[in-house]
């Protein structure tokens, strides 16, 4: 049926329309914004810094969408990410004396970030669909020991990379292809295949539905623990990944790495308009909250308007902001 | 579309019930629209003091709509609502039900997590000081429930109570408020007999008290049997406003449906021989104790039993919702417990009674509920959602759902249309058995021939059906053979010439005792 702007329900229609573009608006605001106050904004190395440095909460949020999209939470991904940076140092470290400095160190201390963020999300997964745990509970408690253990592995002081391993490894974060770093050319691609993931698939289908009612999900055949779990082990690994980018940029990792990530993570998701209750996901846009989020801290620091310290408030404000316009696509759709 | 019954049709000045006053409450004129979807079309239509007025139409044709308009849910997008003949424009229900304008939805409107007290006072506790009176308002929970027959405990959590239980407290939160007009949406689409007959005479009590009361059913009988007038739609159009005695069923079918009705039950296949599907032994502490039967390759086997019998739990157990001792067999293969995709793997699935907190995704769309029960096989990798439009396009055609647009959320389609979208998404999985519980619940005449003559159909191509039904004609105009429960046990299993409502009420009352025979 095609839908004629006579009625008066069309009323509805600009604010869902709202809700789709606002975050795309918003951030084309951003760059006019930027771009006005910074000739510098545009230039491929202010570009390329922005993308490149979200591209790590980027990666995470990606997850985090199908995580809050079937009704979950996780708090723990910055310590995880801290405390997986944490191992992966160490054991290339140790492995050097073994396989000497080389490209196999870096590819088997890629494959421990892996496997640790695989775990770490299992375990999250795991205590939340099995023992029926909150997953809020369950994940402040995990963020609570990651962050501990990884202040204990460094010892309370900062764990570095050997330095010819760092030289070897720190392409992965500075170079790329065509002019595109490496980083940013990952975190594209995590973000395609999960909007894929998302909107194409059983997988994104049945997190949707555990979202909205999770009887309705398990009457209809839907193994519901098992996809709870796996939308936190999808977490867990896009932890492990983004790990893998980030080491290379500092070579260390400390009690304060990664301090705050979830919570730029769950707020990127949600500017991007996901429901935070669960039910509806839209990885596209958290990518746009991702980009959101770091173009303002840019801004800030480029336009020296408004003192960089306040990044925070006005980031809190578009948050809020964000879930104020959810509401209204809900009042709008008149249940 | 039935001209002759419209130019029979008496508008409006029908004479009431003897002594009728003046109309309490009315609509005129009344339009409404949803987008570029119009739902009612120019409607008059009122409601006296002492009478019960029933509104009846098919599924989606715009009753829950017109109760929503008079009780101030929804305002109209054309036209008048009238309280004691003066234009009133009720700001939303609360302002109704401060007018004695209260309502109860087909849906139910019931807070989950409070208990069955709290939601009958709900925003109106009774205080002593600055607190709850909670043992008063306990104390009138349990004496407004007692004149429902109702046993359900004021403290229970509504979550936990039955479905018709809640149907019962909806009710008893209607009768405490006291109110000057009625609204009742389908009140005993889930009540059985029993609980229907003690609502209608509650019904009885309040009309003669001065109460006007309008009503919805599409169980016709019903309506024959407690309306004073009765009201038509047909597609968001005044049909015709009559006596109700002077209209037989069959002829208010008639005018609902807009053509005749044949026969309501098609003929009842022979089922074969081979055994599809065998229960043995199912228990739940406290609600089922050892039940077991078979079931046969395109036969129908009928479930009757009061509410709380346990043959919704007992149903639940076998397709692996809920944890239970005992065995099932599905061809000679023994069913892994506890899984609902190891059944539908095998063959057998079930579509539930609680189509609203169960069955449908309300805020999702008509495709993505229609097919999360059998999106494998619409999963190559990805999504085939040009194969998802297809199969909505079948099942709309095939169901006869009737939607605004395709993309509307579940949660806006008339109560009918949810079941039989139920109906359609279970029958995607392709199963070989298929439990439905409460398969005509809130459906309309013409649509339950429908229904009846699909699962005909189904026994006919060799698939089996367990029919769980509240509605006697229902289960034995159905079954080939028909279970029956009392109190968690199957009570006893008939067939032929056995299978009629005395002994199905003497066997679900627990008075026949020890004839039970398995099969
Ligand atoms: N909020 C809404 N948005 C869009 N369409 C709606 C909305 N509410 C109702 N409708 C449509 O209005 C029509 C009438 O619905 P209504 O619920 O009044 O039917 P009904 O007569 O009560 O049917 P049933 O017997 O199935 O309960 C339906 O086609 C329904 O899809
Ligand atoms: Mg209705």
């Amino acid at each position: 049926m095609t839908k004629t702007a006579t009625s008066p329900a069309t009323r509805a229609s600009p604010t869902v329309n709202l809700h789709v573009l606002g975050p795309v608006l918003a951030l084309l605001l951003l760059i006019a914004l930027g771009a006005w106050l910074n000739p510098n904004f545009l230039s491929y190395g202010n570009v390329t810094n922005v993308l490149a440095r979200s591209a790590f909460i980027g990666i995470i949020a990606v997850g985090m969408t199908f995580v809050i999209t079937a009704g979950g939470i996780d708090l723990s991904v910055g310590a995880m990410a801290a405390f997986v940076a944490g191992l992966m140092i160490l054991a290339m470290n140790s492995l050097i004396p073994i396989m000497g400095v080389g490209i196999p160190v870096i590819l088997a201390g890629m494959a421990v970030a892996m496997v640790a963020g695989f775990i770490a999300g299992w375990l999250n997964g795991f205590l939340v669909a099995k023992v029926g745990i909150e997953a809020f509970i369950v994940t402040l408690g995990s963020m609570g020991i990651y962050r501990s253990l990884v202040t204990w592995i460094a010892d309370g002081g900062t764990l570095s990379l050997n330095f010819d391993l760092r030289t070897l490894y720190r392409p992965v974060y500075y170079d790329g292809i065509l002019g595109v770093a490496w980083p940013i050319i990952v975190f594209a691609a995590v973000a395609i295949l999960g909007e894929i993931l998302m909107r194409r698939t059983a997988f994104g289908r049945h997190c949707a539905a555990i979202g909205a009612n999770e009887q309705v999900a398990r009457y209809s055949a839907v193994n519901v623990d098992r996809v709870r779990i796996a939308t936190f082990v999808l977490l867990g690994m896009l932890v492990g990944l983004a790990t893998i980018m980030y080491v290379p940029r500092l070579g260390s990792a400390s009690g304060s790495t990664g301090v705050l990530w979830e919570l730029e993570a769950i707020a990127a998701v949600i500017i991007g308009g996901t429901v935070l209750k669960g039910g509806f996901g839209r990885v596209w846009g958290t990518v746009i909250g991702v980009l959101i989020l770091s173009l303002i801290g840019n801004i800030l620091n480029l336009a020296s308007l408004v003192s960089p310290y306040l990044n925070g408030t006005i980031q809190g404000v578009i948050v809020i902001l964000a879930v104020v316009l959810q509401r209204e696509k809900k009042a709008a759709g008149a249940r | 579309m039935g001209d002759a019954v419209t130019a029979s049709a008496s508008l409006g000045a029908t004479p009431g019930p003897e002594g009728a006053a003046a109309p309490v409450l009315a609509i005129s004129g009344v339009s409404m629209r949803f987008g570029a979807v119009q739902v009612l079309f120019d409607i008059d239509f009122d409601l006296r003091a002492g009478e019960v007025h029933a509104l009846i139409g098919e599924n989606g044709a715009g009753k829950s709509t017109t109760m929503k308009i008079l009780a101030g849910y929804q305002p109209p997008s054309g036209g008048q609502v009238l309280l004691d003949g003066a234009p009133v424009d009720f700001a939303g229900s609360q302002q109704a039900e401060a007018a004695g304008v209260v309502m109860i939805h087909q849906e139910f409107n019931l807070a989950q997590q409070l208990t069955v007290e709290e939601n009958i006072f709900l925003g109106r506790e009774l205080r002593r000081g600055p607190f709850l009176d909670h043992r008063r308002m306990q104390a009138e929970s349990r004496a407004l429930l007692e004149r429902l027959n109702c046993a359900v405990d004021p403290r229970a959590a509504v979550s936990d109570i039955s479905v018709p239980n809640r149907q019962m407290v909806e009710i008893a939160k209607a009768l405490g408020r006291e109110a000057r007009v009625l609204i009742m949406d389908e009140p005993t689409a889930v009540l059985t007999t029993r609980e229907t007959e003690i609502l209608l005479e509650q019904i009885d009590r309040l009309r003669a008290a001065g109460t006007a009361i309008l009503y919805t059913s599409h169980k016709l009988d019903e309506v024959a049997r407690i309306a004073d007038r009765v009201t038509v739609l047909r597609d968001g159009r005044h049909v015709l406003t009559a006596p109700a005695s002077d209209l037989s069923t069959d002829r208010m079918a008639e005018v609902m449906v807009g053509r005749e009705l044949s026969d309501l039950f098609p003929p009842k296949p022979l089922p074969g021989d081979e055994t599809v599907l065998k229960v043995e032994g199912i228990t739940i502490p406290g609600l089922i104790h050892d039940a077991g039967f078979t079931l046969r390759r395109g036969e129908v086997l009928g479930f009757a039993g009061l509410v709380g019998a346990g043959r919704t739990e007992l149903m639940e157990a076998i397709v692996g919702l809920r944890h239970a001792a005992g065995r099932v067999e599905i061809k000679g293969q023994q069913l892994a417990g506890g899984s609902v995709r190891a059944a539908r793997q095998a063959g057998l699935v079930y579509l539930t009674e609680d189509r609203k907190e169960k069955g449908l995704l309300l805020g999702k769309d008509l495709t993505q509920n229609l097919t999360l029960l059998a999106l494998d096989r619409f999963t190559n990798l990805l999504i085939d959602r040009q194969a998802e439009a297809a199969a909505l396009d079948r099942a709309i055609t095939e169901f006869d759902i009737r939607a605004g647009d395709r993309g509307m959320n579940v949660g806006n389609l008339s109560g009918g249309n949810q079941q039989k979208l139920l109906l359609a998404k279970t029958m995607l999985a392709e199963p070989d058995i298929v439990i439905i519980d409460e398969p005509t619940r809130g459906i309309d005449i013409g649509t339950k021939q429908q229904i009846y003559a699909f699962i005909a159909a189904l026994a006919a191509a060799g698939k089996s059906v367990i029919v769980v039904s509240s509605e006697l004609p229902e289960v034995i105009g159905l079954s080939n053979r028909v279970a029956v429960m009392a109190e968690g046990r199957i009570a006893g299993v008939l067939e032929g010439d056995e299978i009629n409502e005395q002994t199905i009420v003497r066997l679900a009352i627990g008075m026949a005792g020890s004839e039970a025979r398995a099969s």
